[in-house]
């Protein structure tokens, strides 16, 4: 039997058909255009050379990065801030192995991505070929779904399926494996418009009983909270969230992922939750007695210590992946659904407001009472008032992305995302060295908005290379390096739990990070002093040049307040100054 | 506890190995796994034996299988009315002796010799778990040379009994 043999006669593209035989190539270019790819972001090399040869016949915007990593990355923040797929083109073997990183992340993250990799020819798949590596399998379990292509014919079929695969449902990223033969072949396949896809059906309308158990838990509530996660950015449902929030009266808390897709300057926000959250939010988090997550996985980085989370709580979970009701906290009111869908229908309803004037007292008192805050003294930037500054000179209205650590929480603290699709962090898998590349991708959608890239020095060194992509399509991207001379976040911990024993987080030697931008023909700043940072800032955020400022931020801040790996939400340490 | 699951699968290539590494990356112990054809062509019946901590385990052993894009239908279907049935072969040494012991015990347990040699005989029983397990204790002491089973696989028998009880999630609400 065909390994890809499907038994139902599905609907064809006759347009396409007239055009005569192709090779499996130019088959590739075709099924991409069907799916109104615009850009792609690739890479070449030996095995697809026949696809690259397509695409110079007829071309779709390719980017080309400087290493594969670069390239899926950009992808990656390609679809998040466009919402609609990445896709990402490599060579085999070493190729594909370079976009493991990124897949793995996109999978964590629930991105869209089209991720296609060349393979060897069939003929010597399995002997060690040159450049030859087990791609369908070492991505099995970091893609939501993956293809080898062993048929030409069922190329275009593949394609559409994988586009509605990575787009549908909780979205992820999908790989397809292109032998090096296949795309040389000749054919006539047909181009099907629709699919076919019995153990695919993602559910997206709530089901009334649990919609109708959620009404009586709302109407019993007490201390209700709101737990919004990415699921509301991937559904395009911040403003029925708004809406629901505002008559319900609800107060709000935030994932990592989950920020912009409620204004950061709402007086029901509490901000973000979880092991560097406010002290508020992770408080309404610990004593409410009705949690609604809309959209968020209870991540560990979020719950703490599962046994101190939400304790005394009835939890309502509204999430597209059935798969993540139950997984991690016990659910009381189950509804799996779009989360947009889910709030219309809420909202369509009739439902009473909780009564819950007090705890919405007491947690603007707490509000009032422990803010976030930081250190006024000692040599440096501070890196809190860094992104204070940024944020108002951009009028929060910047594209923002972030590798993971210090410079990353202390951005997800004190950017205050008011508007959905501007913040592009890696989250689940913390990948260093994801944030420059991801800004490049989010230039390349957005071309008209202003993109700033937060990295930590360490992880700008992981990914640098692509400032050549900056240079040659003169993106003007905003790299802000937050200087410490160390992996901060690594430093931190050793600071905290190893007794200062720093071991391998100190880097003393690092490259002139003006110079090095000066030799792409890119402007270089170094700023030492929040004066000069905020005249550097003011001169170069606004314009339509790409920048790179070095700011020696204060080497030993920690990002607080904090809850210590395997402690509950209760146990916030550093919420006040010492 | 012990769950038996079944999941009807797109035959498609590395099927199986969506599976298995699913069960090791996610740590859902399986005790055993069989595959075969079933009456539909390219379509597949898995049916596995596995062990889990609690019911939210085994919810999410479902969850997770269904998740796959290959999986066309997941079922646990330990508390239905089922039939489960194992092939074992089994090499037992023999004397002259023994061997006539051997034809009476196994007797019962409706199992056949397929094979004979000088000083062994090769035993072929089909059943449940328990059966086989308990024929396999009462040979143990004429010495087992050699045990190769397929592992269990299950149907649900043609009337279920009604179940009143429901669980507190399902697959979609």
């Amino acid at each position: 039997m065909n390994q890809n043999a499907k038994v139902k006669e599905l609907k064809v593209d006759t347009t396409a058909a007239s055009a005569g035989p192709m090779n499996g190539a130019d088959i590739f270019i075709e099924s991409l255009k069907k799916e109104n790819v615009e850009v792609m972001f690739g890479y070449p090399g030996g095995a697809v050379l026949p696809l690259y040869d397509a695409l110079y016949k007829n071309p779709i915007r390719h980017i080309l990065a400087r290493h594969e990593q670069g390239a899926i990355h950009a992808a990656e923040g390609y679809a998040r801030v466009s919402g609609k797929p990445g896709v990402v083109l490599a060579t085999s073997g070493p190729g594909a192995t370079n976009l493991v990183t990124g897949i793995t992340d996109a999978m964590m993250d629930s991105l869209p991505l089209v991720v296609f990799t060349g393979q060897v020819a069939t003929g010597v798949i399995g002997t060690d070929a040159f450049q030859e590596a087990d791609v369908i399998g070492i991505t099995m379990p970091i893609t939501k779904h993956n293809y080898q292509v062993r048929d030409m014919n069922d190329l275009p079929r593949i394609v559409h399926e994988a586009f509605h695969i990575a787009t549908t449902g909780r979205p992820g990223p999908v790989l397809i494996d292109i032998p090096k033969d296949i795309a040389g072949m000749i054919g006539e396949p047909e181009f099907v418009t629709e699919v076919d896809l019995p153990g695919y059906q993602p559910n997206f309308k709530p089901n009334s009983l649990q919609v109708k158990k959620l009404r009586g838990a709302l109407a019993q509530a007490k201390k209700p909270v709101i737990l919004a996660g990415a699921g509301v950015l991937h559904a395009k449902a911040s403003k029925e969230l708004l809406q629901f929030v505002e008559k319900m009266q609800i107060p709000v808390v935030n994932t990592l992922l989950g920020l912009g897709g409620f204004p950061a300057n709402h007086p029901l926000f509490l901000g973000m939750g979880g092991m560097h959250g406010t002290n508020t939010a992770n408080k309404a988090l610990y004593e409410t007695d009705l949690l609604i997550n809309i959209g968020a996985r209870f991540d560990d980085r979020l719950t703490g210590n599962l046994a101190h989370f939400a304790p005394s709580a009835t939890v309502a979970h509204i999430d597209i992946d059935p798969a993540e009701i139950g997984k991690n906290v016990e659910t009381h009111i189950p509804i799996v659904a779009d989360a947009r869908a889910a709030l219309k229908k809420i909202m369509s309803l009739d439902f009473e407001a909780p009564k819950a004037d007090e705890w919405r007292a007491k947690l603007q008192q707490d509000k009032v009472e422990n803010p976030l805050w930081n250190t006024e003294d000692g040599e440096g930037i501070s890196p809190q008032l860094l992104m204070k500054m940024i944020h108002e000179i951009t009028e929060g209205d910047a594209i923002v992305t972030t590798d993971v650590g210090q410079h990353q929480m202390w951005t997800a603290q004190y950017y205050g995302f008011n508007k959905p699709d501007q913040w592009v962090t890696s989250g689940g898998l913390g990948t260093m060295g994801f944030g420059f590349p991801s800004a490049i991708g989010a230039q390349i959608a957005k071309p008209d908005k202003t993109v700033v890239a937060i990295a930590g020095d360490a992880g700008f060194q992981m990914t640098l290379q692509e400032l050549g992509l900056v240079a040659e399509l003169k993106l003007p991207v905003k790299i802000i390096v937050y200087n410490n001379m160390a992996l901060g976040m690594v430093r931190q911990w050793q600071e905290t739990f190893y007794e200062e024993r720093y071991s391998q987080s100190l880097i003393p030697v690092q490259p002139d990070f003006v110079k090095l931008a000066d030799s792409y023909g890119i402007r270089g700043y170094k700023v030492s002093t929040e004066e000069e940072a905020e005249k550097v800032l003011r001169e170069t955020l606004t314009d339509n040049e790409p920048v790179l400022i070095d700011c020696r931020i204060k080497p030993k801040e920690m990002v607080y307040p904090m809850i210590a790996p395997g402690k509950g939400l209760h146990e916030m340490i550093g919420v006040k100054p010492q | 506890m012990k769950r038996i699951v079944t999941a009807t699968v797109f035959n498609q290539s590395g099927v199986l190995n969506r599976i298995t590494g699913l069960f090791t990356r996610r740590q859902f112990n399986i005790e055993s796994i069989t595959v075969g054809a079933t009456e539909t062509e390219g379509v597949s019946k898995m049916t596995f034996v596995v062990h889990v901590e609690d019911a939210r385990m085994v919810e999410q052993v479902l969850k997770q299988l269904n998740k796959q894009i290959d999986v066309l239908k997941v079922n646990d279907i330990t508390d239905q009315a089922i039939v489960t049935r194992e092939l074992a072969l089994l090499k037992v040494m023999t004397t002259p002796q023994t061997r006539a012991e051997i034809n009476v015990i196994i007797e019962p347990f409706r199992a056949t010799i397929i094979d004979v040699a000088k000083d062994s005989v090769t035993i072929q029983v089909v059943g449940n778990f328990e059966k086989i397990e308990a024929m396999i204790e009462l040979l143990r002491p004429y010495g087992i040379k050699e045990v190769a089973r397929t592992g269990q696989t299950a149907i649900k028998r043609g009337s279920q009994r009604l179940v009143s009880e429901s669980k507190p999630f399902s697959i979609l609400n």
